[in-house]
């Protein structure tokens, strides 16, 4: 059961090696004369005006809420949805409610413009 | 042997991601190595062989806690000053509590015999849990979606911008 | 096989430094943060007692579950609490919010 993570653990040393090794290569064998002119941004857009660190709209922070909550709501659907065959109609009826339950809140998230853009 | 060597590496990159995220001033960082020892921490629940515990861990610890986190660090501005005291004066005396505890912890855990059982593990843990949510924990899985929607629209009415 | 008492271990150590954490930070998000880590170190606790203990009974698992749900709940209001004290007070450090203190 275990040995099919070996697999996985493989892949991921390769993904990490590929950028590694190219990254590495390239630092190791490219010639490093800098000057300012070379230094300075390009290509990657213009050197910012002011602080780097701005405070960003709260909005942002309400996404992510919303979009938690319902993120939880996969960890008890999951487990129900692969026991539904042998469960019936009483296990459809209390998910129902549940998911009621939270309908309700993103209702009431929807209708207080929490996910408006303004 | 394998087995071992594994769970010493998710274990140090659990708890060396958890000495950052307490030790390193920048809070954002220490966002970033939340992340990391809760990558650890998934590592060390698919070596207990709890697949689902994995996958959650990683969906909602990494792709919804820690994102939530990340986004209450930039949307308060002040945080990222450098110069300010990340610790207050009594953090040598919250590290003292905190090794007591650990060595107190440690000695409990040697000196019980643990009832460590032999039973195989069941092929069915996934349908096992959907039919005890329906089931056995009823209650609890309908207390859970009310709490959710408390959070939820609390969390709204506290943090919505008037 | 990796003995039971291992990953208590490893937990207890998460739970300590989580607790540190919570103590040390003068900043509430940094208090959160270790409030996640001591509910991280009790699910692996949970988790592990479930595989050594008594695989059959998946309660360990499901108990897990719902501290992952409580934990997210709490990091939700926990943070709009923080980002509302940030905007009328213009500081999250928990030492400067002291309105209720004597």
């Amino acid at each position: 059961m275990l040995n099919q993570y070996l697999f996985i653990g493989i892949l991921a040393l390769a993904s990490f090696a590929v950028p590694v090794i190219g990254i590495g290569f390239a630092w190791l064998i490219s010639p490093k004369r800098a000057n300012p002119l070379k230094r300075s941004i390009y290509e990657c857009g213009l050197e910012t005006i002011g602080e780097t660190w701005v405070q960003f709209r709260v909005q942002y922070y309400i996404y992510a809420l919303v979009f938690a909550v319902f993120d939880v709501e996969i960890a008890f659907l999951l487990p129900w949805a692969v026991a539904y065959n042998r469960l019936g109609l009483v296990a459809l009826v209390d998910v129902v409610i549940f998911l009621g339950i939270l309908a309700t809140a993103l209702a009431y998230a929807w209708r207080k413009g929490a996910l408006r853009w303004s | 042997m394998a087995l071992q060597i594994a769970f010493v590496i998710f274990s140090l990159i659990a708890l060396i991601g958890a000495f950052l995220v307490v030790t390193t001033r920048r809070l954002f960082h220490s966002a970033l190595a939340l992340v990391l020892s809760f990558v650890g921490v998934a590592g060390l629940y698919i070596l207990l062989e709890a697949e689902f515990l994995a996958a959650l861990q990683i969906l909602i610890y990494v792709g919804a806690i820690a994102i939530l986190i990340i986004f209450a660090v930039i949307v308060t501005r002040h945080l990222m000053d450098p110069k300010a005291r990340a610790f207050n004066e009594q953090w040598w005396r919250a590290a003292l509590v905190a090794a007591g505890l650990f060595l107190i912890l440690v000695f409990t855990i040697a000196k019980v015999p643990w009832p460590v059982s032999e039973a195989p593990l069941p092929t069915n843990v996934i349908f096992s849990m959907g039919s005890s949510f329906v089931g056995t924990y009823l209650v609890p899985f309908e207390v859970i979606s009310v709490l959710l929607m408390v959070a939820l629209v609390g969390a709204i009415i506290i943090a919505r911008e008037r | 096989m990796i003995p039971l008492v291992w990953y208590l271990i490893v937990a207890a150590a998460l739970f300590c430094i989580g607790l540190y954490g919570v103590l040390a930070r003068r900043n509430a998000i940094g208090i959160l943060m270790g409030v996640e880590l001591m509910l991280n170190a009790v699910n692996l606790n949970l988790v592990a007692f479930w595989r050594y203990v008594c695989p059959t009974n998946v309660a360990g698992l499901v108990f897990a579950v719902f501290v992952i749900a409580v934990a997210a709940a709490e990091v939700a209001v926990g943070l709009a609490l923080i980002v509302a004290i940030y905007r009328s007070r213009d500081t999250v450090n928990v030492e400067e919010v002291d309105l209720m203190r004597w």
